[in-house]
């Protein structure tokens, strides 16, 4: 067995960079951040290549020729029970080790590219700092071993989310998206704890490996009927799933997501495309055999939520203009479709091909995706803007943007034989097994995603000419490389034969490309391309028309079917309004104003008893001479009847 | 000598150097040697205490001293502490030592000031480490009086008032207490014998029923006054407001605590099978007091008054978990004295700072001090991230034990009331992220305000001291966690014995 203990130090090195930059960061030349971040950022990600590689190619195999699931580092961090205790530790089996690489790579292009999109920025050491830290929760998030430990690095990369998005302190748009990023995801997590504590109450565990053995105790405990018709089991999946659809930024959960786009690119890139916003799929997927053997229903409520999601938020995006957001919308399609395809998905060889495909799909998204952001960013970085309708004709400005760009959207709208095209026809194929009815919802969006993102490089490279006030030009070449080789990574990424690595049982199958699903999704896909070409290309009036004649179903998309007008009306309104309002006012007049009444009664007594104490000794003789009186003739009286 | 006389000794010194003072320096100087002396003090208590116990003292209180000072009662000077009290020590000392440096602007009477100060300290110090249930009293008193006259001459705003709604109130509560500590030792020797007033040999006894049931909800109330419970909390947000910084910080950091830990090394410890009995009703209560004290802090503009209602929010959980009945919850109720101790001081040492700089205390009429005053803001924003209970500072670790703790009583009831009292964490966010959005971020809203300074060496070194403490037993529990456990043996034990029957 080879020792993988080192595996600790991917965890330590961010931490430790986070500090070392965070307090002497502004000591030096901002520049030295940068570096000292992005080198310590490589040698993580040189840690967790050679870890891939020990792992996947080096590591024997178990008795049955399945990956091993193998804690390579644990140590004990606070008691709780005496069977519940929290541990902190790293956890190695395939999805584990495949997120480590994704998440490094990802956060290694978004240093580099950082270095050129930040520069002569305010904050550029504190911003390398935040990213060390984000890097560290993250890779703490997936390696944990105990549900707890997850939880712990769930909150943190909130916090970091929360730090990055509110990066421009100053400008109050910023500041409301990171307040409610946190607000909605904290919202989620409580529903998180309460599925964590109602687990660990029936098992008696928090540990993963217990959880997910065969020899699980959430096989045999909570199976009894506790709650509408659901057993306790159930409740706490779906609880958790409540957790991993805020993170994940699942209906009707999603409303942080778009709003935390005002977080400088690369970290949108980073964050909120690649890494944490798959943190709810991670979540599923690691607790997978619980939600496949005890807890269907709260699989079938993932299938749903994430079939609706990626159709919802396609719709959205096709009538966005703000290109942040369009890939926004994106983003919770493709992770709609990610937990589509785990909703759907068995357990074990081909009957888990969903969990399969949605894990492959997050792998490739991870690079695509990332990709249209920082190429969103080179060229917002050229012409100031967010908007589409202030881009056009950008192609032989921005050449190496556009080329990468272009691979970006072909990818995604899943043109063979780049790296999208694989993944999403294998969650088609998956999809096409269980329901058919979603399976053509699923293809509606394949064909609108490619519509939105043809929409969008239309518009930007093509399309009307516009007049800039500068010239842009292409960005500096520590943006450009990042682009390049993470557009290697969405041409090649999809010809990893994905099946021999990771599977819902870590047992290796063989998986084909079923022709059947494969033509039709592609055909589907450049209907798409080629009616966003019809329509974008060249500055026509179609779109516009278009938009009209779906009249009011197309201004609700716009407005992003009014769920925030929702919430805020709940939020503001009814909670702040209703709630918070008059308890403060209750406390002020009825609590307090109890006990300012106590002591105004007792004032006022003492007031009206002080008289008694005049000190004049006639009045003092009045009173006796009155008691005495009054005795007399009580007494008289009482002798008398 | 036991090393606990030590921690009554010292500050009783301090205040006599403090006397042969000349200038304002000298006596900030003095305090400071007196309070650092008091704090080593204390990490040494812990180190000995962590010793003692890895080398197999099991013996259920340790460095006891036991000197009879009044026979006709039987009263005793009787210290010595558990793991709990040396937690509750170690609480004290830092909030003291950084209370110190937070008060060095102090306007004038510098000696009566620090004098009263100190003096407040040392009646709590005597409180954690007593073990005669007629001391302990004593130094409660002598921790809750010269409140009064640290709010009534060194405070702000509607001084007098707040000081005396405070006092009075808290003087409310110790009557109660009085009568339930007269009960408790009339009834201190069920089956005969001398009566005590020693809550060790007290704990072995079973006394009386009718006696407990009446004298739990004296105690637990007379406590629970000064523990901020609802509905008896309202004189903290008024009293906190007009104190100056550094009797907030002893007050919501340390003094609150005394209501805490008498609710449980008195009233549960002593009357468990009461407890059992009537405790659903504080249970009730101390619910309505999380929620209530978040929503509460939501509506407020005064940050005073948003950090006071946040405590009524906090401190709530830690009666709730005591009234939790299991070792995981009462571990969490302790670490959440601790860790809210820390935290809660570290927040009104820095609402004092923004105060002397700004002159208000009022969120909307601020805003944009993140670029002004680098330093405190983002401590700001550190103490605020670890009031809402994010991993790597205390109080996640205090909230999580405190839910799995309460999570082990299975019936419906604990169920709801865990539940409602875990909602408090998102409730708890929004309060938070709002003050820090309005105050911190966004645009300087007052031009005057370009020309503020940051953080003085001397709130530096407050600051610094208190974050590093929630920081350390964010990260590294174990070591904090296992030492509350080992102290909380024997109530678990009484209660346990105590619980009725389960059908």
């Amino acid at each position: 067995m080879i020792d993988f203990s080192y595996t600790a130090w991917i965890l330590l090195l961010p931490i430790f960079l986070f500090i070392v930059i965070g307090l002497l960061g502004n000591r030096f030349k901002p520049i030295v951040s940068g570096i000292v971040g992005t080198s310590g950022l490589f040698i993580i990600w040189l840690l967790s290549l050679v870890t891939a590689y020990k792992y996947f190619f080096v590591l024997e195999k178990a008795a049955d020729g399945s990956f091993l699931k193998f804690m390579a580092f644990n140590m004990r961090w606070l008691n709780l029970t005496d069977k519940l205790h929290i541990d902190m530790g790293v956890l190695l089996d395939p999805i584990s080790v495949m997120m480590l690489i994704v998440i490094t790579t990802v956060s290694l292009m978004v240093h580099l590219y950082s270095i050129g999109y930040m520069h002569g920025e305010k904050g550029f050491s504190r911003f390398f700092a935040l990213l060390s830290l984000f890097s560290f929760s993250m890779l703490g998030l997936v390696v944990a071993t105990n549900i707890f430990q997850m939880y712990v690095f769930w909150e943190l990369v909130g916090v970091s989310s929360y730090l990055l998005i509110g990066f421009y302190y100053t400008k109050d748009s910023a500041v409301a998206a990171s307040k409610k990023a946190f607000i909605v995801t904290r919202f989620a997590d409580l529903g998180f704890l309460i599925g964590i504590l109602m687990l660990s109450y029936v098992t008696g565990t928090f540990d993963f490996i217990t959880l997910t053995g065969p020899d699980s105790p959430a096989l045999t405990s909570g199976q009894g009927v506790w709650f509408l018709g659901l057993s306790t089991m159930t409740w706490s999946m779906i609880f958790v799933f409540m957790g991993g659809a805020g993170k994940s930024a699942m209906f009707p959960l999603h409303i942080w997501l778009p709003d935390a786009m005002e977080g400088p690119t690369p970290v949108s890139a980073l964050i909120h495309a690649a890494t944490m916003v798959v943190a709810g799929v991670y979540l599923v997927a690691r607790l997978f055999p619980i939600y496949v053997f005890s807890a269907p229903v709260a699989l079938d409520i993932v299938m749903w939520v994430g079939a609706f999601s990626s159709i919802f938020a396609a719709i959205i995006a096709c009538t966005q203009y703000d290109i942040k957001r369009v890939l926004a919308y994106s983003t919770i399609s493709q992770i709609g479709l990610m937990m589509f395809g785990l909703g759907v998905s068995g357990y074990g060889g081909h009957e888990g091909l969903g969990y399969m495909a949605s894990m492959f799909h997050l792998f490739t998204h991870a690079f695509f995706k990332a990709l249209l952001f920082l190429g969103a960013g080179a060229i917002i970085h050229a012409v100031h803007s967010n908007y589409m309708n202030d881009m056009g004709g950008l192609h032989k400005n921005l050449p190496i943007t556009h080329a990468t760009f272009l691979i970006a959207c072909l990818a995604i709208a899943g043109v063979p034989p780049l790296a999208g095209f694989f993944s999403k026809d294998e969650i088609l194929a998956a999809g096409s097994e269980r329901s058919l009815l979603l399976y053509w919802v699923e293809m509606i969006v394949s064909g609108l995603t490619a519509f939105y993102m043809f929409r969008l490089y239309f518009s930007i490279f093509w399309g009307k000419k516009q007049e800039y006030h500068q010239t842009p030009h292409e960005a500096p070449k520590t943006m450009t490389i990042p682009l390049m080789i993470l557009a290697l990574g969405a041409l090649l990424a999809g010809l990893i034969p994905f099946s021999n690595f990771v599977t819902s049982d870590r047992l290796p199958f063989v998986s084909h490309l079923d022709m059947g699903i494969a033509i039709p999704a592609v055909l589907v896909g450049l209907t798409g391309i080629v009616v966003a070409a019809f329509f974008y290309l060249k500055e026509t009036d179609i779109p516009d028309k278009v938009f009209k004649a779906l009249g009011s179903f197309s201004q609700a998309a716009f407005h992003k079917f009014y769920i925030d007008e929702l919430y805020l009306f709940i939020t503001k309104k009814i909670i702040f309004n209703y709630i918070s309002r008059p308890v403060a006012w209750f406390d002020r007049h009825i609590v307090d104003g109890a006990m300012n009444g106590l002591a105004y009664i007792t004032n006022e007594t003492s007031d009206r008893i002080k008289k008694l104490q005049s000190g004049q000794l006639q009045q003092y003789a009045l009173v006796f001479i009155s008691g005495a009186l009054l005795l007399v003739l009580l007494f008289v009286y009482l002798w008398t009847s | 000598m036991s090393i606990l006389t030590l921690f009554i000794i010292i500050p009783l010194l301090t205040i006599v150097g403090i006397l042969f003072c000349k200038t304002d320096m000298q006596v900030k100087w003095v305090s400071v040697a007196g309070m650092g002396l008091q704090f080593i003090n204390a990490i040494a208590l812990i180190l000995l205490f962590l010793a003692e116990r890895r080398a197999g003292n099991i013996a259920e209180v340790l460095f006891v001293q036991d000197n009879l000072w009044y026979e006709t009662l039987n009263i005793h000077f009787h210290v010595g502490v558990d793991g709990v009290s040396v937690a509750m020590i170690g609480l004290t000392s830092l909030v003291v030592f950084a209370g110190i440096f937070a008060s060095w602007e102090i306007k004038d009477l510098h000696r009566e000031f620090f004098t009263f100060l100190i003096l407040l300290s040392s009646g709590v110090f005597g409180f954690f480490i007593s073990l005669d249930l007629f001391t302990m009293f004593l130094f409660y008193e002598l921790a809750v009086i010269p409140m009064y006259l640290l709010i009534g001459i060194w405070g702000s705003g509607p001084r007098h008032y707040s000081a005396m709604k405070l006092t009075l109130m808290l003087m409310g509560g110790s009557a109660l207490i009085m009568l339930g500590l007269i009960g408790i030792y009339l009834n201190s020797a069920p089956n005969g014998g001398p009566l005590t007033w020693d809550i060790i040999k007290i704990s072995k006894e079973t006394l009386p029923m009718d006696m407990q049931r009446f004298l739990f909800p004296l105690l637990f109330v007379g406590f629970g006054v000064l523990g901020a419970m609802f509905p008896f909390h309202t004189w903290s947000p008024d009293g906190h407001a007009s104190a100056p910084t550094a009797v907030s910080m002893l007050h919501a950091g340390v003094l609150m605590k005394l209501g805490g830990y008498g609710c449980y090394r008195v009233a549960v410890f002593l009357l468990p099978q009461a407890a059992h009995q009537v405790g659903w009703i504080f249970l009730i209560l101390a619910t309505i007091g999380v929620i209530y004290g978040a929503f509460g802090a939501l509506w407020q503009k005064d940050l005073k008054y948003i950090n006071a209602y946040s405590s009524v929010s906090h401190c709530g959980l830690v009666l709730f978990a005591i009234l939790m009945f299991n070792q995981t919850a009462m571990n969490g109720a302790i670490m959440q004295m601790i860790s809210h101790g820390i935290m809660t001081a570290l927040f009104f040492a820095l609402i004092g700072m923004i105060y002397g700089r700004t002159h208000t205390r009022y969120i909307n009429e601020m805003g944009g001090l993140m670029k002004v005053m680098p330093f405190l803001s983002v401590a700001y924003v550190i103490a605020g991230l670890a009031s809402l209970g994010l991993p790597g500072f205390s109080g996640f670790v205090a909230e999580m034990t405190i839910f799995v703790g309460a999570f082990q009583n299975a019936d419906i009831f604990h169920r709801v009331v865990t539940i409602i009292a875990a909602s408090s964490i998102v409730v708890t966010a929004v309060y938070i992220l709002r003050v820090v959005g309005i105050l911190l971020l966004g645009k300087i809203r007052n031009d005057e305000y370009e020309q503020l300074t940051d953080a003085k060496w001397y709130d530096k070194i407050s600051v610094v001291s208190l974050i590093l403490g929630i920081t350390i037993i964010g990260v590294a529990p174990l070591w904090l966690s296992d030492m509350i456990t080992g102290g909380l043996g024997p109530i678990v034990q009484k209660l346990l014995a105590a619980a009725p029957m389960m059908p």
